[in-house]
């Protein structure tokens, strides 16, 4: 399974931590550390593949961001690069040519996407449709539930 | 104003921070706004408030006093403050938190909500950070989620349950039974979270395995379906139907295929099929591919399929995309062991690889080519990976030295140096081909320590074959004296150099005193300048050697010793012989108690500079030179022992005990026969310290 999906631009600013095992916080911060280092000194045309630790790191430029996924022995790496479009394909398709400044100024959105494709370190939903549908649905619920509640907004 | 745009607002002005100072002063000010309406009753704003500080928390800093907030908005009726307080807990709470306990009551009430939404948010929370004992807790309500609600809900159940199964494997048996009727599920999303917990379910129990192989057929059956249905829009990736759940079931078969001819057999058409059909143009098809191959090399295919898989692998290794190169390395690593002649057909592509300007499928090479060196093929591969070490990326050469030295020698790599020194002298055709590669790669660089000591030692060795000039593998180049003596000095010299390194260049050095004419004095001078060295043992060599100029010279052409290749013994260069086994001659001397070391046991009580070293050394035409030591006990009688007899060549070891811990060594040659003997090698070999004694054999050669 999946250990860690990071997402963090090219000056190595975390834009999105997702952590599949339990991990102490320090282990965190030496992690992120260690995978941005890394990644951030690959060259250009690189093969998207590293070995860390007793990982797999497979890892993706998309424009000015970098998508980094930490994989198991037994995981599949061409299969995690396919992980990876389809996760950019969802955030694109949810906020229309996405960018970076969309997942910084919409992080929890970028996360309940995530949530809707991912789980525990596999993958939830096979289906784009069906993960945008849950997505759209989830949106429309909360709104709806704040009318009903109707309190003021803050 | 709507909260949103506060949050938006906020990280806006994180932003426009121009130093780290102002940055953490605004968050401070935040943080602190924060705090204050944590403390205030439901204002609504709370899980915007919540939304800010995890923003805050991405950004490196601390976020623990939100713990507790998180607990509150999970239990909130809001969505919106659920939804919040959820993504909270699984970024700021783990097991190890109390905080994350008091959530288990929410996440129970809340797998029982009436919209699924709220479900869904307490399932991905207890997938991502339930603890082993919340686990315990829900998972009944997990199974029955598993076996009764709509197919949104089911995928992330059997998701949790594989979650609950890795926390506590006990738990297992009670999701089989579930996990075993998901299969008949049409739904993608439920089928590959049933093979996910299927798998995760026969990996950890072995009756569990026997059981699921019964469901080979079904899962030939959905790979079947998938592989041959036409186009679906909702699952196509580059032409692949669905290759998330193919990769899946795939390695679901891997797992009950292995080590079982009937399940093997069950399964061997639908892989053939897939390894036929699959369209490898785009990564989608080539990751269907490659599990496919791996799974083939894991079961009990069938011989023409194996061949088939790899195959693949060799096409893959022509691939334009460097990532599905490197896959393929990386598989036909695994199997180079067990099916080594379908991994050499492929050999010439591999070692192309070499060239690769990707580091890591360079890397991957190397690994792959060290792999692939064998008898017959040593002296081609050899070549091109001297070659590639002399290229080669600064970060690799460690890795491609030992490789090669390893390759060569088949040893644990604090053997390497020894052991490569070993497989040179015995490959006697390639000593010139070797001098001249190794001279180029020291010339180049000096800092590889293994390396330069093994250069060292061949241009010792061979130094006359480097000179010579042609060699009939690459093309001749004119090296000099000066240049050789230029290349062991810029070792001796250079800080890079460790203390052994420069052992090894010195006695080189001296080596050649023996194979050059004109520069002989370069070389004296060289010498006797590390008399005065400070390091001690390179002085005490440095003292030796002058020695041998002065005393023994007519001597120096006769003697020519292997490195002591323990660099943690006291004294370096004997010139004493080795023994057959240390311990046996001890014994031969009345007994001793341990094992001495090696550096007494050879010839010399701790030399000190100039006027004993002399005296240590061995007088091989005879006698015993009586060393200088404060007690000169009697000399115990010791026995004579005739350790080589043929040809009319006698050699004599004779003992002597100076001390408790000191031995003395003659040797004593002799020619019976009625020719001259020329080229007369002694070759000592010393054994490590610290180690049980290894048999330390003399070597003799007659060129």
């Amino acid at each position: 399974g999946m250990r860690f999906l990071l997402l963090f631009s090219r000056q190595g600013r975390l834009r999105l931590q997702k952590w599949f095992t339990p991990t102490p916080e320090r282990e965190k911060k030496k992690i992120i550390r260690d995978m941005t280092t890394m990644v951030l000194a690959r060259k250009p045309r690189s093969c998207n593949f590293l070995h860390w630790r007793d990982l797999k790191i497979v890892y993706k430029r998309y424009a000015s961001l970098y998508f980094c996924l930490a994989l198991e022995d037994q995981d599949n790496e061409l299969l995690a690069l396919e992980i990876l479009h389809r996760y950019v394909e969802l955030l694109d398709k949810y906020f229309g040519n996405v960018c970076e400044l969309d997942i910084i100024f919409n992080f929890e959105k970028a996360y309940f996407i995530l949530d809707e494709f991912l789980m525990g370190g596999e993958i939830q939903e096979t289906s784009k449709q069906i993960v945008n549908r849950s997505i759209e649905a989830s949106d429309m619920l909360q709104e709806t539930m704040e009318e009903y509640m109707s309190k003021p907004a803050f | 104003m709507s909260p949103s745009v506060r949050l938006q607002e906020m990280i806006r002005v994180i932003r426009s921070a121009r130093t780290q100072g102002e940055e953490r002063g605004v968050i401070q000010r935040e943080c602190a706004a924060i705090r204050a309406q944590f403390r205030q009753a439901d204002n609504g704003g709370r899980s915007h408030n919540l939304a800010k500080l995890l923003y805050v928390h991405m950004l490196g800093y601390p976020a623990h006093f939100g713990q507790m907030e998180c607990v509150r908005l999970i239990a909130s009726p809001r969505y919106s403050e659920k939804r919040v307080g959820y993504l909270g807990a699984m970024m700021l709470l783990d097991e190890k938190q109390d905080a994350s306990l008091l959530i288990t009551n929410s996440i129970k009430n809340d797998l029982s909500h009436s919209s699924q939404y709220v479900q869904s948010l307490a399932l991905c929370t207890l997938a991502c950070m339930g603890s082993a004992e919340m686990c315990r807790d829900l998972a009944p309500e997990i199974d029955r989620l598993l076996r009764a609600s709509n197919s949104y809900i089911k995928k992330k159940a059997a998701l949790c349950a594989v979650h609950i199964v890795r926390k506590v494997p006990e738990l297992g048996e009670l999701f089989t039974p579930a996990a075993r009727s998901l299969l008949s599920e049409k739904n993608h999303g439920v089928l590959h979270g049933a093979v996910v917990l299927i798998t995760e379910l026969c990996e950890r129990n072995p009756e569990t395995l026997e059981q699921f192989r019964k469901t080979v057929p079904d899962l030939v059956q959905i790979m079947k379906g998938l592989v041959t249905t036409g186009y679906s829009p909702e699952h196509n990736v580059a032409g692949i139907s669905d290759p998330f759940l193919q990769v899946r079931i795939l390695r679901l078969l891997r797992i009950l295929g292995r080590n079982n001819d009937a399940a093997s057999d069950a399964m061997n058409d639908l892989l053939a099929q897939v390894a036929t059909n699959t369209d490898s143009s785009k990564t989608a098809g080539s990751a269907v591919l490659y599990e496919t191959v791996l799974t083939v090399m894991d079961i009990k295919s069938e011989s023409g399929l194996r061949v088939l898989a790899v195959n693949i692998l060799g096409r893959f290794l022509l691939n334009n995309d460097r990532n599905i190169r490197y896959i393929s390395m990386t598989s036909l690593q695994k199997i180079v062991v067990t099916d080594h002649n379908a991994v050499q057909r492929h050999r010439g592509t591999i070692v192309d690889c070499l060239k690769d300007p990707d580091a890591s499928v360079k890397r991957r090479a190397l690994e792959l080519s060290l792999a692939l060196v064998s008898a017959v093929n040593i002296r081609s591969m050899m070549k091109e990976l001297l070659l590639f070490l002399s290229s080669c990326p600064p970060e690799l050469k460690a890795q491609a030295a030992c490789g090669i030295f390893n390759a060569a020698g088949g040893d644990v790599r604090d053997e390497t140096v020894p052991n490569l020194i070993q497989l040179i002298t015995t490959a006697s055709d390639l000593h010139c081909y070797t001098v001249h590669k190794l001279y180029r790669a020291l010339i180049t660089d000096i800092s590889q320590q293994s390396l330069v000591q093994v250069a060292c030692w061949c241009i010792g060795e061979y130094g006359d074959l480097l000179l010579r000039g042609e060699c009939d593998e690459i093309e001749p180049v004119q090296v000099s004296e000066d240049d050789v003596l230029d290349a062991l000095e810029t070792v001796l010299q250079s800080h890079m150099s460790s203390p052994a390194t420069r052992g090894f260049a010195l006695t080189a050095t001296m080596k050649l005193s023996t194979r050059i004419t004109d520069n002989v004095d370069r070389i004296r001078s060289i010498v006797s300048i590390y008399g005065s060295c400070i390091d001690v043992e390179l002085q005490q060599r440095a003292v030796e050697y002058n020695a041998l100029f002065k005393k023994y010279d007519h001597m120096r052409y006769a003697t020519s010793c292997t490195e002591n290749l323990n660099k943690k013994s006291s004294f370096c260069f004997p010139f004493v012989c080795g023994l057959l086994k240390v311990c046996d001659l001890l014994d031969l001397l009345g007994g001793s108690e341990e094992p001495p070391q090696p550096g007494p046991i050879l010839g010399s009580t701790a030399p000190g500079p100039a006027s004993t070293a002399g005296g240590d050394l061995l007088d091989l035409l005879g006698g015993l030179e009586t060393p200088e030591t404060p007690e000169t006990p009697a000399l115990t009688p010791a026995p004579t022992l005739t350790v080589y007899e043929k040809n009319g060549v006698t050699l004599k070891l004779h003992c002597h005990k100076q001390s408790e811990t000191g031995l003395t060594v003659t040797l004593t040659a002799s020619n019976s026969s009625d020719w001259d003997m020329s080229s007369f090698t002694l070759q000592a070999a010393v054994p490590k310290v610290r180690l049980p004694p290894n048999p330390v054999y003399m070597l003799i050669s007659h060129k």
